[in-house]
C-alpha cells in the first residue's frame, strides 16, 4: 500500500559545509542519513527523521537543519495536520498510534497561570547567601501528636514515628524501568540521587543487582505485573511504591516487548529472555480500597514496618476521595501523577485524553485530607508536569512535600522529547536497551548533569523562598497564600484554592 | 510612647484584676450592633451560667467609634466540665470559637480567669484612658501598640489576642502564615481575623494545653534549630527535635516576629530563629520585663540590675512563684504592628 503521510520533518544540509565526515550517519538511530557512493555525498531520507536533533548537535561542520515540513493540508483548525495524519496512519496500519513522553497539547497547565510572591516592607526577605535556607523535606505518615514524658532526667519521646524518607532538597526522580531505559541511564540516576541527598525510583522492572549499592537511595516499585519482585528486592530499597497508575496512561497496562528483553532484563525482571512483558492493566488482587490496605500491609510485613509504602496514582476525576481511601488504607506516601506525566510507550489517544492536570488534582487531594483530618498520616509526591524549579516550588506551595521529574531528568541527560521513545532506538541511547547505543549515555557524566540539575534547581528554590521570607521549606508547604493565579476562572480559583492577583 | 505606632490599635492584658470571681472565666465581648447583643447573649445563657454581667466602664478618650462592650463571669452549664478543669476550658474554647465564627458583629476576645483584655482603636494610652486601666490592680501587664498593614485597625483586630487566659502580643508579619493556618484549621481552629496572631495564639492552644507540650519545648517547635544544628546534638536529644519538627513542621512559624506570651503563672518572649526582629529581657528586684525595644524598658523603670537579648529562637521565660503572693511587678511590652 502506498503510504499518503508526508515527512513531518526536512533534513537539511548545507553542502558547502558538509565534510562527508559521516558522523551523522552514525549517530541516526534511524537511518535518516546515508552516504550516497556514486554521487560520493551524504544523503537524507526525510520519512525517517524524527528531530532530535542528535545529528544536529554532533555535526562538526553544523552542516545540518532540521525543519518542520512547509508542506501542510489546507489550514483547518478543526481537522489538524495531526489530526489529518492519524486517520492516514490507522487507514495504513489498523492499529494504536503509540507515542512517547508527556501530553503535548496545549492549555492543560496551570503552573503558567500561577505567580509567586515575595516580601516587600512589611517583612523581610532572607538572602540565602547569607542564612541557611532549609529544603530538607521528610517524607512519611507523621503523628497527629507527639507524646513527651517528663522525669528527673529530662524528656522522653513516647511517640514513635513512622519510617521516614529524608531528602537533602523536595525533588525525586521518577520510575523509569530497566527496560523502558537503560542500565547506564539508572546507574546515572540511582548515583546522582545519592549524591544529592535524594532518592530514583527504579520503575516497574526490577532492580539490576549491580545498584544494589545505591539501595538507600532507591525506591522500588511494586506494579501490576510484579516484575523482579522478591524478598531482597524489597528489603533493599529506601521505600517501596506500589503503581496503580500513571498520569501518562491512567487505566491501561504496560507493554514491553520481547526484542527488547535481553538477558539481563529478562533476569532482573524474573521473566524468560525475549518474551513480551505484559503489565496488567489493573492489579489482579486489587480490585478494591481494601484490597489495596492488604497489599500495603503485606509489604509493611515483608520489611518489618521500616520501609515507608508509597502508592502512585494517575490523576483522574475523583483522585481526591481515592486519596482519601489510600490514606484510610495505611499509605505513607500519596504520588499523584498528572495528565501531562511521561511514559515510554502509550496510546497517544489516552496519552492525551485520559485524566486530569497534576495542579487541580493536587489542589483538592490535599484540601480533601486536611478537610479529613488525615493530612498528617501521608507524605503527597506531584509528579507529571515539573518543568522548572517554580514549578516545584507552586507545587509544594499547592499543598505537596516533593516532586518527582522524569522527563526533566531525561532532558538534562540529552532527551529532545522527539516521543519516539517506544521505538527503542532512542538516539540520545536513552529510551533505548541496544547495548551499541546505551554506551551513548556514561554513567559518571550523566549522572554529573543530573546533580548540577539538581543543585541549580536547589538554589533557585532557596532564591524564591528568601524572598518570600521563608527558610524553612515547611513554611512553603500548602501555603496557598504565597500563590496568586492569573487568567482563571472563579471554579479555577476556587480548586487551586488560590486568590486572583491582586486580592 | 508613640513612636511605632500609628493609633490604629493599642491593647492590654492584665492578669490578677478579678480576685473575686477567680474560679470562673471571664469573657469581655464588644457588640457593634443590637442584634449581634442579642444572639450572643441567647448563646452565652444557653452555654453559660452567667454569675454576673455588666458593661465594662468606660469613660470618654481618644479612640476611634468605640463598640458596645460588655463582661460576663460564667461558667460552663454542661456538667460533665464540672469536675475536670481541662474539659471546662475545651468548652469555652470552643464556644468561643464558635461565637467569633458566627456572630459577625459580635466578637469575645477574652476568656480567660482573673485576667481580662482590653483593647481597641486608638493609641495604648487613650485605651487605658478609655477602661480607666488606672483603677484596676494585676500582677502581670502586658501593653501593645499596633501598626496595622494585613488587616484594617479594628477593635477585634487590636492586641493582646487572647484565648483562656493566654494572651499574645506580637510584633512582625509571619511568612508562613498560610501554612500555619492550614495546619490549624484542620486541628478544627477556625481562624477568623486573618492576623497571625490569631495563629500564634491557635497554635500555643493547641500545643501546650491540648498536646500538654511545657512552653520551653513549643519555642523549639515555633523557631526549631536548623537542621545543622540538630544533626550535631547528642542522640536523645538529636531525636526529639527531629521528630519535633517532622511532626510540627507546619507550626514553624516563618519570617519576622517577636512575641510576648502572658499566662496566669508567668510570662515569656521569643522570636523568630534568626531574630529578624528585636526582643529584650530585663530584671530589677521582683520586676521581670520583657519589650520589643529596651526604650520601652527604661521608661518604665530607668534603673536595670540585668538586661539582655536573647537569641533567635531562644524563649525567655519568667514564672510567678505564686501568683497570690501578689508582689504586684508591672511588667509591660511595647510592641508595634500585628
Amino acid at each position: 500500500m502506498k503510504s499518503h503521510l508526508l515527512p513531518e520533518f526536512l533534513l537539511e544540509r548545507d553542502e558547502g559545509r558538509c565534510t562527508k565526515c559521516r558522523i551523522c550517519i552514525e549517530q541516526c538511530t534511524y537511518d535518516a542519513h546515508y552516504y550516497d557512493e556514486d554521487r560520493d555525498a551524504v544523503r537524507s531520507r526525510n520519512e525517517n527523521c524524527v528531530n532530535c536533533q542528535r545529528c544536529v548537535v554532533f555535526c562538526p561542520a553544523q552542516a545540518i537543519t532540521v525543519r518542520g515540513n512547509p508542506n501542510a493540508y489546507r489550514r483547518n483548525d478543526n481537522w489538524t495536520q495531526e489530526a489529518i495524519a492519524a486517520v492516514k496512519q490507522q487507514a495504513e496500519t489498523g492499529s494504536i498510534i503509540l507515542t512517547g513522553m508527556g501530553c503535548d497539547k496545549p492549555n492543560l497547565t496551570y503552573w503558567d497561570n500561577l505567580l509567586l510572591n515575595a516580601s516587600q516592607v512589611t517583612n523581610p526577605s532572607i538572602d540565602p547567601l547569607r542564612e541557611p535556607i532549609e529544603l530538607r523535606t521528610c517524607l512519611g505518615g507523621k503523628p497527629d501528636r507527639l507524646e513527651l514524658e517528663f522525669s528527673q532526667g529530662g524528656v522522653v519521646l513516647q511517640t514513635r514515628l513512622a519510617p521516614q524518607l529524608e531528602l537533602e532538597t523536595p525533588i525525586l526522580f521518577a520510575a523509569m524501568s530497566y527496560g523502558a531505559i537503560n542500565l547506564n541511564v539508572q546507574e546515572a540516576l540511582a548515583r546522582a540521587a545519592a549524591e544529592c541527598g535524594t532518592f530514583f525510583n527504579c520503575g516497574e522492572g526490577g532492580l539490576h543487582p549491580s545498584l544494589y549499592k545505591y539501595g538507600d537511595h532507591v525506591i522500588v516499585q511494586v506494579a501490576s505485573g510484579r516484575f523482579g519482585v522478591h524478598r531482597k528486592y524489597l528489603n533493599v530499597g529506601a521505600a517501596i511504591e506500589i503503581k496503580i497508575g500513571q498520569g501518562a496512561k491512567p487505566g491501561i497496562g504496560g507493554h514491553l516487548s520481547g526484542e527488547k528483553v535481553s538477558e539481563e532484563i529478562a533476569k532482573t525482571r524474573m521473566i524468560p529472555a525475549g518474551t513480551d512483558a505484559l503489565s496488567p492493566a489493573p492489579h489482579h488482587d486489587i480490585y478494591s480500597i481494601e484490597d489495596l490496605r492488604q497489599l500495603i500491609h503485606a509489604l509493611k510485613e515483608a520489611t518489618n514496618y521500616l520501609k515507608p509504602i508509597a502508592v502512585k496514582i494517575a490523576a483522574v476525576h475523583n483522585s481526591a476521595a481515592i486519596a482519601s481511601g489510600m490514606a484510610r488504607a495505611d499509605a505513607d506516601i500519596i504520588v499523584i501523577d498528572g495528565v501531562r506525566g511521561s511514559t515510554g510507550a502509550a496510546p497517544r489517544i489516552i496519552r492525551d485524553n485520559v485524566g486530569i492536570p497534576i495542579e487541580p488534582a493536587l489542589a483538592s487531594v490535599d484540601q480533601r485530607l486536611r478537610d479529613e483530618g488525615t493530612r498528617n498520616k501521608v507524605s503527597i509526591i506531584a509528579s507529571g508536569g515539573i518543568r522548572n524549579s517554580a514549578d516545584v516550588v507552586k507545587a509544594i506551595a499547592l499543598g505537596a512535600d516533593a516532586v518527582y521529574i522524569g522527563t526533566a531528568a531525561l532532558v538534562a541527560l540529552g532527551c529532545t522529547l522527539c516521543q519516539k521513545c517506544y521505538t527503542g532506538r532512542c538516539p540520545w541511547g536513552i529510551a533505548t536497551t541496544d547495548p551499541e547505543i546505551s554506551k551513548r549515555i556514561d554513567p559518571k557524566i550523566a549522572s554529573r548533569r543530573l546533580t548540577n540539575l539538581i543543585q541549580s534547581w536547589s538554589l533557585e528554590i532557596r532564591e524564591m523562598m528568601g524572598g518570600m521570607g521563608i527558610n524553612s521549606i515547611e513554611s512553603l508547604r500548602g501555603n496557598r497564600l504565597q500563590l496568586r493565579g492569573v487568567r482563571l476562572t472563579e471554579t479555577e480559583l476556587q480548586v487551586l484554592g488560590v486568590k486572583m492577583a491582586g486580592m | 510612647m508613640r513612636e511605632r505606632g500609628n493609633g490604629l490599635g493599642g491593647g492590654f492584658a492584665v492578669y490578677g484584676i478579678y480576685p473575686e470571681y477567680e474560679d470562673v472565666y471571664a469573657l469581655h465581648a464588644m457588640y457593634m450592633s443590637g442584634g449581634a447583643r442579642k444572639a450572643t447573649e441567647e448563646c452565652l445563657g444557653k452555654n453559660f451560667r452567667i454569675l454576673f454581667e455588666e458593661e465594662i466602664p468606660t469613660e470618654e478618650a481618644e479612640v476611634w467609634d468605640p463598640p458596645l462592650v460588655r463582661r460576663y463571669f460564667v461558667e460552663p452549664r454542661s456538667s460533665e466540665t464540672s469536675e475536670d478543669e481541662a474539659v471546662a476550658d475545651e468548652y469555652v474554647v470552643k464556644s468561643v470559637i464558635k461565637i467569633n465564627a458566627k456572630m459577625e458583629r459580635a466578637f469575645v476576645f477574652s476568656s480567660g480567669k482573673n485576667m481580662g483584655i482590653f483593647k481597641g482603636v486608638g493609641f495604648p494610652e487613650a485605651v487605658a484612658e478609655y477602661y480607666r486601666l488606672q483603677e484596676y490592680q494585676g500582677y502581670m501587664w502586658i501593653c501593645h501598640g499596633r501598626f496595622p498593614t494585613n488587616t484594617p485597625g479594628w477593635w477585634g483586630g487590636a492586641q493582646p489576642f487572647g484565648l483562656l487566659d493566654w494572651s499574645v502580643a506580637h510584633n512582625g508579619e509571619l511568612s508562613s502564615y498560610g501554612a500555619n493556618r492550614r495546619y490549624l484549621e484542620m486541628c478544627g481552629y477556625n481562624c477568623t481575623m486573618q492576623t497571625d496572631t490569631e495563629v500564634l495564639a491557635y497554635a500555643l492552644d493547641l500545643l501546650v494545653r491540648r498536646h500538654g507540650i511545657p512552653p520551653e519545648f513549643v519555642a523549639k517547635i515555633l523557631a526549631p534549630p536548623f537542621w545543622t544544628e540538630i544533626s550535631h546534638m547528642e542522640h536523645a536529644r538529636r531525636c526529639l527535635l527531629t521528630a519535633m519538627r517532622q511532626t510540627y513542621g507546619s507550626l514553624l512559624m516563618n519570617g519576622p516576629f517577636s512575641i510576648v506570651v502572658g499566662h496566669k503563672d508567668g510570662m515569656m518572649g521569643l522570636t523568630d530563629r534568626i531574630k529578624l526582629r528585636p526582643l529584650t529581657a530585663a530584671l530589677k528586684g521582683e520586676f521581670f520585663y520583657l519589650s520589643s525595644e529596651e526604650a520601652a524598658i527604661r521608661v518604665v523603670s530607668p534603673d536595670l540590675e540585668r538586661v539582655w537579648n536573647p537569641a533567635g529562637g531562644e524563649i525567655v521565660m519568667s514564672r510567678l512563684r505564686d501568683p497570690r503572693i501578689l508582689k504586684i511587678p508591672v511588667i509591660t511590652t511595647r510592641a508595634v504592628r500585628m
